[in-house]
């Protein structure tokens, strides 16, 4: 597993659980809206992310594209 | 100015439309709200009572106000998400006499009476009007405790809506944003006075069953946050929608969001607006760019319904009809300055002859269409024993539009790094028994100090 990939999924389920917020599997189809967190987890994990990774590629890139699966997310970190 | 309630606007328009209002699991025609009650008859006893607006639903809360519209002197209208202590306060500033609930329980500690909204029940056609008008009632958050409470007529709410042109094919509408806030309301008013269907949905309903009700009743204009829109282009589901109008309003409106909802929605008209709850609606942006033209800026005549805008102190200043009348039990407050305006209190900077909106001043910070007053949430943090004082910040956020930072300052005490963790969690623990989610610190940071200035404050400048 990338460096990028495992610190997005430990983000994705440290803010699940700050939130009380029951996570289902971590795959790359899973639609971002039906992993059981809501915009403002999504909110805090590109911060959060963006303090640990250095990037935030939502609002570095010129052509925003919103992200649908968590693998949409996770590339868009690994090409950023 | 005419004296009408907002039946009449319903029965003159509900004869070519014949619209209903939807939700989860129940869909009122407008002409059986009409023709009924879905206060079990109660309106004789709620005639020129101040009345709050309590439903759990949007549902049961829109039909309260078709209802009582007219009738009661006070619609007090209850967001969603208020806490006990909010309720309480707003019952007694704004002298509520009665609550309007539907099931729930409504903790609100007060006494008083309370009436039922359900389904629309057929009902004598005796209907005394209020021989006022009704006030309008919406709540703010203030810096600190009680929330400000703004008054309109629905004159001043319905300023802002012209008339759909002349054969202009049929409209339903959807509303991301509860019609309890502001930008919401002006939806649910929009779609009232047309009698157009209005699409609402309820708290914990699935996106995607919202969007497919929203299919199913062939919605062509939807209103949302910036927020509420990205969060609709990141679900695969977006194309289930096949929108005419899109509009945005409650939060600054970026070149991603309005790029993306273009790419997205080829056929739809994209219009963002500036609106507050104390400004009204001020003015609609069409050209699908970022912030608006210069030429916006006049000192029009608002006698003749035109929006005087100006900018002073770097912040945007409107004067119109449509602005709120006054704050209710705050005589200290004023909502208007000597000439009429209304600070927004959102900075406005001019570039190559168009104003960007660079956020609020007083550090007052958006959330997705929600306001947080850092003191606020300072005060929280302060409240756990290592924490000698804090400082609250907004962050620009591309999901958001902004989250909060918390910069921390702790008492002396050396602390290995490890417990850095454990010290975060409890702070958020703190803050997330007493602050509603949005206003929670997204990140905390703790540093060696924060910088004051002369007067004993802090500094405040953002970074």
């Amino acid at each position: 597993m990338s460096e990028i990939r495992t610190t997005v999924i430990s983000q994705f389920k440290r803010v699940a659980e700050e939130q009380n917020k029951k996570l289902t599997r971590l795959d790359d189809d899973l639609v971002l809206f039906e992993s059981g967190l809501d915009s403002l987890c999504f909110a805090i994990i590109v911060a959060r992310l963006e303090d640990e990774l250095g990037k935030d590629p939502f609002t570095a890139s010129e052509d925003v594209q919103f992200p649908v699966t968590l693998g949409d997310f996770i590339r868009q970190y690994e090409h950023a | 100015m005419p004296d009408f309630c907002l039946r009449d606007i319903l029965i003159a328009s509900e004869a070519e439309a014949a619209g209903s209002l939807q939700s989860t699991g129940a869909a009122f025609a407008y002409r059986d709200l009409l023709t009924g009650t879905c206060l079990a008859g109660a309106r004789k006893e709620l005639h020129g009572k101040s009345v709050l607006i309590a439903p759990k639903s949007q549902l049961a809360s829109a039909t309260a106000l078709i209802e009582l519209d007219g009738i009661a002197s006070r619609l007090v209208i209850c967001p969603p998400d208020f806490t006990p202590f909010l309720l309480s306060s707003v019952i007694k500033q704004a002298e509520v006499d009665a609550v309007v609930y539907d099931g729930g329980s409504v903790d609100d500690g007060s006494g008083l009476p309370h009436y039922f909204c359900g389904q629309p029940a057929p009902a004598d056609a005796d209907r005394q009007s209020f021989a006022g008008k009704t006030e309008w009632v919406l709540p703010t958050s203030g810096t600190t405790g009680p929330p400000k409470l703004v008054a309109h007529t629905l004159t001043h709410l319905l300023g802002a809506i012209q008339k759909p042109p002349a054969r202009e094919p049929r409209v339903s509408w959807a509303t991301f944003y509860d019609i309890r806030r502001f930008g919401g309301m002006q939806i649910f008013l929009r779609a009232v006075s047309g009698s157009h269907t209005l699409v609402i949905s309820e708290p914990d309903e699935p996106q995607v069953d919202f969007l497919r009700r929203c299919q199913a009743a062939g919605v062509t204009h939807m209103s949302g946050t910036p927020s509420h829109w990205r969060r609709l282009l990141m679900s695969p589901h977006a194309n289930l929608l096949s929108l005419r109008y899109i509009r945005l309003s409650g939060e600054i409106a970026d070149r991603a969001i309005l790029e993306s909802l273009r790419a997205t929605y080829p056929e739809a008209r994209i219009v963002h607006a500036f609106a507050s709850t104390e400004a009204g609606v001020a003015f609609e942006v069409t050209d699908e760019q970022e912030g608006f033209p210069a030429s916006f800026i006049n000192e029009n005549d608002q006698e003749n319904d035109q929006v005087g805008l100006r900018v002073e102190d770097g912040s945007l200043r409107v004067r119109s009809r449509r602005t709120a009348l006054r704050y209710i039990g705050r005589g200290d407050l004023k909502l208007h300055d000597e000439d009429g305006f209304v600070d927004t209190d959102d900075l406005i900077e001019l570039q190559n002859n168009r104003y960007y909106f660079k956020g609020r001043r007083a550090g007052v910070i958006n959330i997705g269409g929600l306001k947080v007053h850092p003191e606020e949430v300072e005060s929280v943090i302060n409240l756990h024993p290592r924490v000698s004082m804090s400082l609250v910040r907004a962050r620009r956020n591309p999901i958001m539009g902004n989250i909060i930072t918390a910069y921390v300052v702790l008492d002396g005490k050396l602390q290995p790094i490890q417990a850095d963790a454990v010290l975060k969690s409890e702070i958020l623990a703190v803050c997330g028994e007493r602050l509603e989610r949005h206003k929670i610190p997204a990140v905390i940071d703790f540093v060696a100090s924060l910088d004051v200035l002369g007067s004993g404050k802090l500094a405040r400048n953002h970074a």
